[in-house]
């Protein structure tokens, strides 16, 4: 007994825990001290080309106080920030639905198939152009992006998900004279959900490089506006910061939404 | 049992509706061709892009550049990234070294990356290259890692005991134990890293079908931008498909993932 549970992975990565966190930390303070030896102390790589950290905390108090590009640093991700929720949402509500019937009715699936495999291919980024011939540089155009790019994983894994239904499941349902709407409610959906979330996850993923895509082409606020100012000005300690916020808010977002997942898959299988 | 319907009218209707509604929209005057071209106008400016050269090129040259440029950030994605992963999979203290730093780069777009890497390689090959090995290195460290924890640890183990030293571990034990994983990161790899050279094209580069696109979208010309994705898109369908075959001849050979 005792040797099973100490096999076994859960017991082990408890045991873990604790080695991987100090070599985690230890990770973070071997790059750092290599940044600063780097940049500051020894002087070997060129302020133009990447920052010390003494200049990205200075360009980090410049975006809090006086701004950059056009605003602060609120501006700026509350800008991208609103871009990417709005278009992941019109997208979502969009494409798990269809995804939903592609994959509940062979018809649907035959009907809407032809036209994703046309536009598939295309990379999300490749309709940055197009959006600006179309709409100019506006939030428009850049909602218009972002849905293209979130669309299509919300779509194919909603669709894997109910397409790879419990079979016996939804017999047993049938079998037992539940009506379609309680079976698309208590089999299809809580059977395809982590599926869904994974297409979401992903959604929000291209959401975001689709987005800084965008704003480094064209915009007049937000984060990849932010990167494409500082790369003409040359600061790279203002590159430096807003990677890193796009990074940081690319994870809250992700976090967030993995909140939601757990919400839900609880409250769908129950107790 | 139900009966089985013949389903091909529905996809046949589809394909008929969508071009049908899009030429005859156009055709009824109800979008002006400054905003949405036809399918044959869409066409006949992809034969003239052939024909007569375009921002510079012709559009066949443009393709070649931008596939140059894929090909070697792609290549250097994957010389690099599966060794790292195999390591990772391999030795648990670089493993738990490597794992915070690669979550963090994860985390960035790899558009964002777009600035330093024309800083630091300019704008004419370098730059875009980095690019597309910041889009295509993630899938490539990740199943190569996840490929090499799924090796049986008792092959490692007798080739160790038969006096194989970590190099012939590596090539005869753990690449050929992770292959099929390896390539269907490949895969994943190849579609991030052509629609960041994409992006990288359309930002800083002054040639290659991304340029192609933004030189038809400062002249207004949908018909050239459209033109220009359906080359991108035709180029990513036979990168897949080349893979794909890959990835089918290496699970044949050596297993499913």
């Amino acid at each position: 007994m005792v040797a099973t549970t100490e096999s076994s992975s859960a017991g082990r990565r408890r045991l873990r825990l604790p080695r991987q966190l100090l070599i985690g930390l230890a990770t973070v303070v071997v790059m750092l001290a290599i940044w600063y030896m780097l940049t500051t102390s020894l002087g070997v790589i060129d302020p133009n080309r990447f920052p010390s950290p003494g200049q990205f905390f200075a360009a980090l108090e410049q975006m809090m106080t006086t701004g950059y590009a056009g605003g602060n640093l609120i501006d700026h991700l509350l800008r991208s920030l609103v871009l990417v929720v709005s278009g992941f949402l019109v997208a979502v509500a969009v494409g798990v639905p269809l995804g939903f019937v592609m994959g509940y009715d062979k018809r649907a699936e035959a009907f809407f198939n032809p036209i994703f495999l046309l536009l598939r291919p295309i990379p999300p980024l490749a309709w940055i152009p197009l959006a600006i011939v179309w709409l100019g540089i506006t939030d428009a155009s850049k909602m218009l992006v972002i849905f293209v790019s979130a669309f299509v994983p919300s779509v194919i894994n909603t669709f894997t998900g109910v397409r790879n239904v419990n079979r016996t499941l939804v017999e047993a349902a049938q079998v037992h004279g539940a009506t379609r709407g309680r079976l698309i409610r208590e089999v299809y959906v809580p059977d395809a959900l982590p599926l869904i979330f994974t297409g979401l996850r992903l959604s929000l993923q291209a959401a975001w490089t689709t987005l800084v895509a965008a704003e480094l082409v064209g915009a007049f606020l937000g984060l990849g506006r932010v990167l494409s100012t500082a790369y003409r000005d040359i600061n790279t300690a203002m590159i430096l910061l807003a990677m890193v916020v796009i990074a940081i808010a690319g994870a809250l977002t992700t976090q967030a939404l993995g909140i939601v997942e757990r919400r839900l898959i609880k409250w769908r299988t129950g107790p | 049992m139900r009966r089985r319907r013949a389903l091909w009218p529905y996809a046949l209707a589809s394909i008929v509706l969508f071009f049908g509604l899009w030429q005859g929209v156009v055709s009824a005057g109800l979008v002006s061709n400054f905003v949405l071209p036809s399918p044959v106008e869409v066409l006949d400016r992809l034969w003239t892009m052939a024909n007569r050269p375009f921002a510079g090129f012709l559009i066949q040259e443009h393709l070649a550049s931008s596939f140059l440029r894929f090909f070697y950030g792609f290549a250097l994605a994957a010389i690099i990234g599966i060794p790292v992963g195999l390591a990772m999979g391999r030795f648990r203290l670089f493993e738990e070294f490597f794992t915070p730093l690669f979550e963090s780069y994860r985390y960035i777009a790899p558009l964002a990356w777009v600035p330093f890497a024309a800083l630091w390689f300019g704008t004419g090959i370098g730059g875009p290259i980095m690019v597309i090995f910041t889009g295509a290195f993630a899938p490539c460290v990740l199943n190569a890692y996840r490929g090499a924890q799924l090796v049986d640890r008792h092959l490692i183990e007798a080739a160790q005991t038969h006096g194989a030293g970590e190099f012939r571990i590596a090539r005869e034990v753990l690449l050929p134990g992770a292959l099929p994983s390896i390539v269907a990161g490949l895969r994943v790899s190849a579609g991030l890293g052509w629609q960041s050279l994409i992006g990288a094209e359309l930002i800083v580069v002054s040639s290659g079908i991304g340029y192609v696109l933004v030189v038809g979208q400062q002249n207004l010309s949908p018909d050239i931008v459209m033109a220009s994705m359906l080359v991108i898109g035709l180029t990513g369908l036979v990168i897949d498909y080349l893979l794909r075959f890959a990835e089918a001849r290496v699970r044949a050979k050596w297993g499913a993932a």
